[in-house]
């Protein structure tokens, strides 16, 4: 019994630096409506920084002063981003606004590394709660005692600053109706601010009381920003409250999940999370979002099929890509067929993203459960390589499936973080269930047949097979289901008056898009001969966002065009330089602010231009089109 | 001028938020070919009634029924399909989406082939969206972007699409709100004239008095939730009720009032 409460008191006391964090997440979104990605950046900046500083002054004082300095210290770096960065993407669609705090993040970790250094640090333990309580034998360390008293002494002052102060009410005018508060003349652009400072505050404060429990290293910010996702989701993204009781469930979720499913303790959140995502779309004690505003790809250039002109061009191209291995060395094709599939990888989001108008932000899940689908196939039931092809993919159909019927319940930042979160969970499913995965060691020895085993061979089949998707996706935009697919992006309303089931529709385009990705995904397990929980990691998710918004997100042939130029970039830059995160994070946040149509879409723009004299009516960002909800 | 089975039937439509009843008790019937005003003041029930119509809204009592066929509880989709076309007050249509394509999404619902991953979608039914925006005058506008439409073209585009499934009834929220005088004249003739053509019964709901009265068959006026009065547009026009409801705080509606809020 003494054990269980210990437990109990262990997850209560995780709470609290949860509750910090996704508190900080809820108030920002609430005022800004700015999902900040970078938030577990700032969380991991705060840890790192309190270490230095609790290490450089001894003693109570040295402590305690240096957690709160390392929280003020980060609460002003996240002031000059919101100056420099955000109040740039505020009118941006909440895409991008993802995913340039998510660029932020990467250059942060590589920042990270290059000051502290890539090994774990160890903080000191906190003056004054060094020991140990007894409770019937169990020892509960009294800095638990004091993390699990702080929780709710934090969401009191948070509540006495919403409903006590000028400030507060400010805030929580604008979360309601932040137009309204501008036109009653208050400084928006100095609200926006000091809220965003009161939230990164709030986590980096989080991170700096982690030290004494945790050692501090490089990961820790996917790690916790994938928890505070889970927790708002769960909770209500814009309520405290909820944060804080769905921080105490999640933590406790995970101190018990241990003790029933050691392996994969991960499984019992996602089941709670389901659950209450099916009852409360909008989480335990959020509201439901008044008309969610529209995300990517608005545009007003209609889609249409390609002329026979420019199908004769692509098949050219094709054409001199598949002379690829005439004049060029194995490593280039190697590197060819890498590209191609990616190309794949790209077209699947791509479809999701611009059709769908739904921006998953873990497609990857669906590429790395095609890859370990084929490693299963290949190694296990040690079946012939066309077979692993043909079935290998269906595990991503699976997984897309499954998630999928939840995620499409939701839309907008809720559909990003909830996919987000579900691959994550895959994630950990592969990194945990070390027999049956192989944990970090993957799955090796997947090696083509003889057929296909030569450079130039498997190049020719990555290169059909990405022509062969590629031309199948793009007759599914044209297709009767391509335009009800649109139409559920541009009005569910309209959709559903007459009489499209939009939900079922965005599903369906979710599995098709997973399964095209699990095409990818088995290839790539060829290509590299292994499997990694890598393959279905954060990072790669992240890297097909930017394929896609590179090439264009409001065109139809943009993910092929971005797939090819980000993954040649990508692959030069990493072996020209040891910080690509860095240079990578740089590059998405450039894209975002300087170049949100991506390239084929600013090449659209410019052959428009030429066309007529005057500049085109509207674009995308200038002059959002009023959706009619 | 009774048929057996009216087009739509309504009995005892009540729904109340919180304490305050914004509809109570409301029958009225609808034939085919006919078109019916729902008027009141602001806060009279009208949306409130409307929604329940479409599949919006559940009524805490009472029914709704589409030829004999009940529809209380149904989804705006499935109502859809029993034959209820739809516009809204504030336009919703596929902005990213050309105007013919808007239509042929309709199409390709009403046939039933949405998941159809094959055929040209762009040469769907591409004759008979033609006819139906000729039908509403949108011929010549095919190709434009929905998203460049003045509101008043998009207002008839939306009758476009509402007519894309043959349906028996037409539900109109504020079919001229936001709309010019002369645009507001064009597109109830318009609709009258297609509702006697094709024998389509209509509901709208409407706050200009003028297109009220010069275009519905019949009106029904609601008032803080009940239905006070209902009959040709001469007769509501002389009743004395409807007229302090609308002219302003006399004698007999005071005493009313207060009647019914002591009640």
């Amino acid at each position: 019994m003494a054990f269980y409460v210990v437990q109990f008191l262990t997850g209560l006391a995780s709470a609290a630096s949860l509750f910090l964090v996704a508190s900080g997440l809820s108030i920002i979104f609430g005022v800004t409506r700015i999902v900040n990605f970078a938030h577990g950046a700032f969380y991991m900046i705060g840890a790192y920084i309190a270490f230095t500083l609790t290490e450089r002054f001894s003693g109570a004082f040295g402590f305690w002063g240096g957690v709160v300095m390392a929280a003020l210290a980060v609460a002003l770096i996240g002031v000059i981003v919101e100056m420099v960065l955000l109040r740039r993407i505020y009118h941006a669609p909440e895409l991008f606004q993802l995913l340039g705090t998510f660029g932020l993040t990467l250059m942060v970790e590589d920042l990270v590394v290059l000051i502290w250094g890539p090994d774990d640090l160890v903080g000191r333990r906190a003056p004054g709660f060094k020991g140990a309580v007894d409770f019937f034998g169990q020892n509960i360390p009294s800095y638990d005692l004091f993390l699990i008293v702080l929780g709710p002494v934090v969401l009191g002052i948070l509540w006495l600053l919403f409903q006590r102060t000028r400030w507060g009410v400010l805030v929580r005018a604008a979360t309601q109706d932040r137009d309204m508060v501008a036109a009653l003349g208050v400084n928006q652009k100095w609200l926006f601010t000091s809220v965003f400072a009161v939230g990164v505050f709030l986590a980096a404060l989080g991170g700096a009381l982690q030290i004494p429990r945790d050692a501090v290293h490089h990961a820790m910010d996917l790690r916790i920003i994938v928890e505070v996702f889970v927790v708002v989701v769960i909770g209500g993204l814009g309520s405290i409250v909820g944060a804080f009781v769905a921080a105490v469930l999640v933590s406790e979720l995970n101190a018990f999940g241990i003790l029933i499913f050691p392996k994969i303790s991960i499984i019992l959140v996602f089941l709670v999370m389901a659950v209450v995502l099916i009852v409360r779309p909008w989480g335990l004690f959020g509201k439901p979002e008044a008309a969610a505003r529209k995300t990517p790809g608005l545009t007003v250039n209609p889609w249409r099929p390609l002329t026979s002109n420019e199908r004769l061009a692509a098949l050219a191209a094709l054409i001199v890509a598949a002379m690829l291995p005439l004049f060029a060395g194995n490593y280039a094709l190697t590197v060819g067929s890498e590209i191609a599939i990616f190309v794949i990888f790209a077209v699947s989001l791509h479809f999701l993203m611009s059709v769908g108008g739904l921006a998953s932000f873990g497609h990857a899940a669906y590429f790395g459960l095609g890859a370990y689908g084929v490693a299963f196939l290949a190694k296990m039931a040690g079946l012939p390589m066309i077979v692993c092809l043909l079935l290998g993919p269906l595990l991503g159909c699976m997984g897309a499936a499954v998630f999928g019927f939840f995620a499409v319940q939701l839309s907008g930042v809720y559909f990003a973080m909830l996919t987000l979160a579900f691959a994550q969970i895959v994630w950990s499913i592969a990194f945990q269930w070390v027999s049956v995965t192989g944990g970090d060691n993957g799955i090796l020895g997947i090696w083509p047949e003889k057929w296909a085993a030569s450079p130039s061979h498997f190049y020719w089949l990555a290169l059909g097979v990405t022509a062969l998707v590629t031309i199948a996706l793009r007759v599914a935009v044209f297709s009767p289901f391509g335009y009800a697919l649109r139409a559920t992006r541009d009005s569910v309303l309209r959709s559903e008056a007459v009489g499209i089931n939009a939900k079922r529709i965005q599903w369906t385009a979710f599995v098709i898009a997973g399964t095209t990705a699990g095409i990818g995904g088995a290839l790539f397990a060829y290509l590299k001969g292994s499997v990694f929980p890598d393959n279905l990691g954060i990072s790669l998710s992240v890297d097909a966002l930017v394929m896609v918004l590179l090439g264009g997100v409001e065109t139809v042939s943009g993910g092929v065009v971005g797939a090819i130029v980000y993954k040649a970039l990508n692959i030069w830059l990493v072996s020209q330089t040891d910080l690509s995160k860095l240079v990578l994070g740089g590059f998405i946040v450039l894209i975002v602010v300087v170049l949100p149509k991506g390239i084929v879409g600013m090449l659209e723009m410019l052959a428009q231009r030429r066309r007529k004299a005057s500049p085109p009516g509207s674009s995308l960002l200038a002059k959002p089109i009023e959706s009619a909800e | 001028m009774s048929v057996a089975t009216p087009l739509l039937a309504v009995e005892g439509l009540t729904k109340s938020y919180g304490g305050i009843h914004a509809v109570r008790g409301v029958s009225f019937s609808l034939r085919a070919g006919e078109i019916l005003a729902l008027i009141g003041p602001n806060g009279a029930g009208k949306s409130t009634c409307f929604d329940m119509l479409n599949g919006q809204n559940r009524p805490d009592s009472g029914h709704v029924r589409l030829l004999g066929e009940a529809t209380t509880g149904k989804k705006p989709r499935e109502i859809w399909r029993l034959g209820v076309g739809r516009t809204f007050q504030i336009t919703a249509t596929f902005a990213t989406m050309t105007v013919r394509e808007n239509v042929q999404v309709a199409l390709i619902s009403h046939e039933k082939q949405l998941f159809s991953l094959w055929g040209s979608a762009p040469n769907f039914d591409r004759g008979e969206a033609g006819r139906l925006l000729e039908l509403v005058g949108m011929g010549g506008y095919a190709d434009r972007p929905c998203g460049e439409l003045a509101y008043g073209d998009l207002k008839r585009l939306e009758l476009a699409v509402a007519l894309a499934n043959e349906p028996k009834l037409l539900l109109m929220d504020e079919p001229t709100a936001g709309m010019a005088p002369r645009e507001r004249v064009d597109l109830m003739r318009l609709t009258a004239r297609i509702a006697r053509e094709k024998s389509i019964g209509v509901l709208f709901t409407e706050h200009d008095m003028d297109v009220v009265f010069e275009h519905a068959d019949r009106i029904i006026v609601l008032n803080r939730g009940t239905l006070i009065a209902e009959g040709s547009p001469a007769e509501v026009r002389g009743n004395p009720q409807v007229q302090a409801v609308y002219l302003g705080e006399g004698l007999v509606y005071d005493a009313r009032h207060r009647e019914g809020a002591s009640s």
